[in-house]
């Protein structure tokens, strides 16, 4: 491929491993993986549920800690970080958005979306956030609280409140999950665009082979291994692999 | 529906131990005021059984010794004589019959200080019988006192003392002091010794030169003959004592029941007053078993409607409800019991180390076992009422909602009508009473006073919002984002934060309250001494004896010593009522006392007119000119002119007049207080001159202004005390509520935390948001407490007024902002353990999706 040169990580997993319990529940959820997601591009990790694609996901956004190999945001090597550094490179490098919400009730759209820059105790750059919202459309529901929401305006909500501190890359774990068809289309499209114009890197978590297709690349996920990847998918080409996986399956 | 019940009890163990230990600490409290009284009275009543073994009847002649008054000068008291003893001696029915007198005997260790209390240090007379002994007090050491010399000394107080036979000891009964030497040491089972007092013995001349008058006795006990009963030899008796009022016959029987009724009622209105604290407590306790059961529904609300969905009845989920609080109640209470019965013990061990308490051993009586536990069960079961009926309303499609909680939260409309209308009727009644002022407004004051109470805590969650949004801005500048989600979080909720905070209300209300009274009347008090007074000194006796005209005298010529007056306490009649007139020196006057009037002279009472004081006046209709017919003490009649009014005064009494009007009118001076005025001010010589003056005589007090005012402050400082500890468990209980909302609070918004933690607040900023959360919530809960109790202070001293002259209220601002602060400590304390939970939180098992 004649881009790969030019194309640089915004993070990188290397024999990541991860293994859960010990002895006869001895689970390994991620098995020497080694993958690297590319800056300013909308990756969709995929995979049949128990193939360790969340906790790749996890491991990577230094949410879980790792069993051994190495998991990198940037130049930061998250491995052996100390919770305080850790909590640090999430206010400040990761964006999440969750199939949730997750958004706190108690404030309204506009504080949730300025809560990490709250936390961090920075201000908010003005442009940029004003760009953020009117791309997401929510310009006259600032003041509302998310009980006065729908689903699709929460995760809209959810979605600049990620990318609002302009983070090195974003992680959303399905972040359709939880939506009406219509309002999971509009979080993708909103999700595609912020990589397209503005720049953002995106992971996303995913079992819905139309939720991937809006992505630049799939990468896919078996039994804790990468097993695949596709370029440009289609949802079609994203559900023929996997049901592939689900022929592997039947007969093994 | 049981078994699930019992499950849900046991699987919510964590969850349910803040409310558990609410019930232990206030049924603890319940049971160990119930075991420690009930102890206490057994073992003071077995020590009386056997006190009146000796006696079948007593003469007492009950206007003689301790408990002569003013009064007592007025009426024609017969005395009890050695002819009487003789007579009764002599009676066919006697076996034996022994005078005695008695009263107080102030001991003056070897520094010049007194002995013990102030009450328990009696003085009697050695009464020996032919053989030369007093079989009620048999001698360890030496003899009995034979001469005005002499005295014993009870065989404890000595050792404790260091006093030998032979040494010299200073006692001092009502006059000047005495240096005796001591013949003995002897033991007694006197009812005063084994409660922790002392005794001294004198030979009965002595005694009864000390306490009545030579050849006069206090009572007389006699001993029937066998075969004739206690009432026959009472009807003997009663034919040969003088028959006047002050003269009264007790058999040995009723003595004792008599005594054990006195133990009883001591005993049952201390307990009242532990048991008032104690339902405090258990007041408290309700909040936090409400809050604790309605948080519970509120996580269980998909279950309660999976088992309405599955069939139950409402009747079935709210009986399950009830029978949950039923089991944690009747639980804790049994151990509350378990741990009042120890309180019990140890209370009493305590009492018992300093001897004031005959040991014995603990009394439990089944009525308290069952009164504990039976409190305990139905308070849970009442505070949980409210919730199980929420929890039968759940319907059942809320089963199927995915939302955790349900969003919906019923509207304050009704609530907060019903707050205002209780608050506003509160209000009213309580200005009502104030208004009335005195006795007769007491009762709308406490009516009102429990309206408001209860008003506000119906309003809290309304005023919830505003108050604690208004420290908004102040929070976000201080503790940034931390502080504003806090502040949100404290308000989310207002019902919660409401039952949380009034909780503490409920205990700084009553704190306050009780400060504010106190310190104004200390202020009160202050006032009067320091305005009223220009003596340097004011002496006067121990347990309120009057000072002796000898010692008067004694103090006049004391060194420095330029003006004197006592204050001659007389009850004279004015017009048809007795009123308590002192009498002052005219010529001093000027001197010593400063009354401002506010119509007349202090002149007048040079040409023996009367003082006043406004209250009398209006209440009699006199003013400056008028006169009034007068009957003094000893029966002569005049009538007296009003000379001044001035404003009404405790230390001057209500009414005065000059010692040389009241000369030749009286039967015996009482001299309440000697005031003196010093060359040179309070200086400590000058205190030393006058104690010297007086013998160092222990009984004797010389206080300053700044001493009287010090003296009357520690004693209001020392209630306050006492009170702060006995409401120290309601305010324990109300911190364990706020430590229980806030562990439940944190658990309910695990998820929140779990988000807040990835998106990027460290540790440290979810512990300090959810310490601000509490201590926004304690200082709420103090602050209102501060309010409300300042304002029932306020009209409690309206009442109080009518009793002390010139009470205001008076707020300590730093006593009142140390409640504050206290109130942010509890709630930074509280928050200890819920904070350190919620930064602990295990972020992924927080975010994931159910």
């Amino acid at each position: 491929m004649t881009t790969t040169a030019l194309r640089t990580a915004a993070a990188r997993a290397s024999d990541l491993t991860k293994v859960y319990g010990a002895g006869d529940t001895r689970v390994t959820a991620l098995d020497h993986v080694s993958v690297e997601f590319y800056r300013g591009e909308f990756t969709a990790i995929m995979g049949p549920s128990g193939s360790g694609k969340s906790t790749l996901m996890h491991c990577m956004a230094g949410l879980d800690a790792v069993s051994s190999g190495s998991a990198t945001i940037g130049d930061v090597e998250l491995n052996g970080l100390k919770d305080k550094a850790l909590t640090k490179l999430r206010r400040d490098q990761i964006g999440f958005v969750f199939q949730a919400f997750n958004l706190l009730p108690t404030l309204t759209a506009l504080e949730n979306i300025t809560l990490p820059m709250d936390i961090a105790g920075r201000k908010a750059d003005r442009a940029w956030l004003d760009r953020v919202i009117a791309t997401v459309g929510l310009a006259d529901r600032l003041s509302h609280r998310p009980s006065q929401l729908s689903g699709g305006q929460q995760q809209r909500v959810a979605c600049a409140r990620a990318l609002a501190s302009r983070p090195e890359i974003i992680f959303a774990d399905e972040p359709t999950g939880n939506l009406d068809s219509r309002s999971g289309a509009e979080i993708l499209s909103f999700l595609r665009s912020s990589v397209r114009e503005l720049g953002q890197t995106i992971v996303m978590v995913t079992h819905d082979p139309v939720a991937a297709s809006y992505a630049d690349r799939v990468v896919f996920l078996a039994d804790g291994r990468i097993v695949d990847e596709l370029q440009s998918p289609t949802a079609d080409g994203v559900l023929d692999r996997m049901r592939r996986f689900d022929a592997k399956g039947r007969t093994s | 529906m049981f078994k699930t019940a019992l499950r849900n009890v046991l699987s919510h163990k964590g969850r349910l131990l803040m409310t558990m230990l609410a019930v232990v600490l206030g049924t603890a409290f319940v049971a160990g005021t119930l075991v420690f009284s009930d102890s206490v009275s057994t073992a003071l009543k077995n020590s009386l059984s056997h006190n009146y073994d000796k006696v079948s009847v007593r003469v007492e002649n009950t206007a003689a010794g301790n408990d002569r008054r003013a009064e007592d000068n007025n009426s024609g008291a017969k005395p009890l004589t050695d002819a009487t003893l003789r007579q009764i001696q002599a009676l066919p029915g006697t076996a034996s019959a022994v005078g005695t007198v008695g009263g107080f005997a102030g001991i003056s260790d070897p520094n010049g200080n007194l002995i013990g209390g102030r009450g328990d240090t009696q003085g009697s007379n050695w009464s020996p019988g032919a053989d030369g002994t007093d079989s009620r007090y048999p001698m360890a050491q030496g003899a009995g006192p034979t001469s005005s010399t002499q005295v014993a000394i009870d065989q404890r107080t000595a050792q404790k003392n260091g006093f030998k036979v032979g040494d010299s000891v200073r006692i001092a009964a009502n006059g000047p002091v005495m240096q005796l030497t001591v013949s003995g040491l002897f033991t007694s089972d006197d009812p005063k010794l084994s409660s922790g007092g002392s005794l001294v013995l004198f030979d009965t001349a002595t005694a009864q030169k000390l306490y009545t008058a030579p050849g006069q006795y206090g009572w007389i006990d006699a001993l029937a003959k066998p075969g004739t009963s206690q009432v026959a030899l009472e009807q003997q008796v009663g034919q040969v004592v003088p028959h006047s009022g002050n003269v009264t016959l007790h058999t040995g029987a009723q003595l004792t029941a008599d005594a054990k009724q006195q133990v009883e009622d001591g005993s049952s209105s201390m307990k009242t007053a532990l048991l008032f604290f104690a339902g405090i407590a258990l007041f408290v306790g309700i909040f936090l078993i409400s809050n604790t059961f309605t948080m519970l529904i509120a996580q269980r609300t998909r279950e309660l409607a999976l088992m309405r969905a599955l069939g139950a009845s409402r009747k079935q989920v709210r009986r399950s409800v009830l029978f949950e609080a039923l089991v944690v109640g009747f639980t804790a209470s049994v151990v509350g019991l378990g741990a009042g019965i120890g309180i019990g013990a140890g209370l009493k061990a305590w009492a018992g180390s300093g001897g004031n308490i005959p040991s014995g051993g603990l009394t439990v009586t089944p009525s308290t076992a069952l009164i504990t536990i039976a409190v305990g069960t139905v308070v849970t079961a009442l505070a949980a009422l409210f919730p199980a009926l929420r929890a039968s309303r759940v319907p059942p499609v809320a089963a199927m909602s995915s939302n955790d909680q349900p969003v919906s939260q019923k509207s304050l409309i009704v609530r907060n009508t019903i707050g205002f209308v209780l608050t506003g009727l509160g209000v009213a009644v309580v200005l009502m009473g104030v208004s009335q002022g005195g006795s007769s407004g007491r009762m709308p004051v406490a009516l009102g006073a429990m309206l408001v109470m209860l008003g506000v805590f119906v309003l809290t969650p309304l005023l919830s919002r505003p108050i604690i949004a208004a420290t908004g801005p102040l929070f976000r500048r201080l503790f940034g984002v931390s502080g504003t989600l806090a502040k949100q979080n404290a308000i989310r909720n207002p019902r919660r934060t409401a039952a949380t905070a009034s909780a503490l209300t409920i205990g700084v209300t009553l704190i306050t309250a009780l400060t504010v009274i106190g310190t104004s009347i200390t202020h009160a008090i202050t006032q009067q001494v320091t305005s009223n007074m220009k003596a340097d000194y004011a002496v006067s006796m121990q347990m309120g004896f009057p000072v002796s005209p000898s010692l008067v005298s004694d103090l006049r010529t004391a060194k420095g010593v330029t003006a004197s007056s006592v204050i001659d306490s007389q009850y004279v009649k004015l017009g048809d009522e007795t009123l308590s007139v002192s009498g002052v020196d005219a010529n001093s006057f000027d001197q010593l006392i400063a009354p401002d009037l506010t119509s007349g002279t202090t002149d007048a009472l040079k040409q023996g007119q009367l003082l006043i004081d406004a209250d009398q006046a209006k209440s009699r209709h006199l003013q400056v000119g008028s006169s009034v017919p007068v009957s003094y003490p000893n029966g002569t009649q005049g009538s007296l002119t009003v000379g001044g009014v001035y404003p009404k005064s405790d230390l001057l009494g209500p009414a005065m007049l000059s010692e040389q009007a009241l000369a030749g009118h009286t039967t015996a001076p009482f001299n309440q207080v000697v005031l003196i005025r010093s060359d040179g001010g309070a200086t400590s010589a000058n205190e030393q001159a006058l104690r010297d003056a007086t013998g160092l005589n222990p009984l004797v007090k010389v206080q300053s202004q700044q001493q009287m005012v010090d003296q009357f402050s520690s004693i209001i400082s020392m209630m306050l005390t006492i009170l702060y500890a006995l409401l120290g468990m309601a305010v324990l209980i109300a911190i364990l509520g706020v430590v229980n909302t806030l562990a439940m609070s944190v658990f309910e918004r695990k998820r929140e935390l779990g988000m807040l933690r990835a998106v990027g607040l460290d540790k440290r900023g979810v512990k300090r948001m959810v310490r601000l959360e509490s201590v926004v919530i304690a200082v709420f809960g103090a602050g209102m407490g501060v309010a409300i109790g300042s304002f029932l202070a306020w009209a409690a001293n309206g009442l109080l007024k009518s009793d002390l002259a010139g009470l205001s209220t008076v707020l300590p601002w730093g006593r009142l902002a140390l409640f504050i602060a206290l109130g942010a400590t509890v709630g930074l304390l509280a928050a200890l353990w819920p904070a350190r939970r919620a930064a602990r939180l295990d972020i992924l098992g927080a975010i994931k999706t159910d």
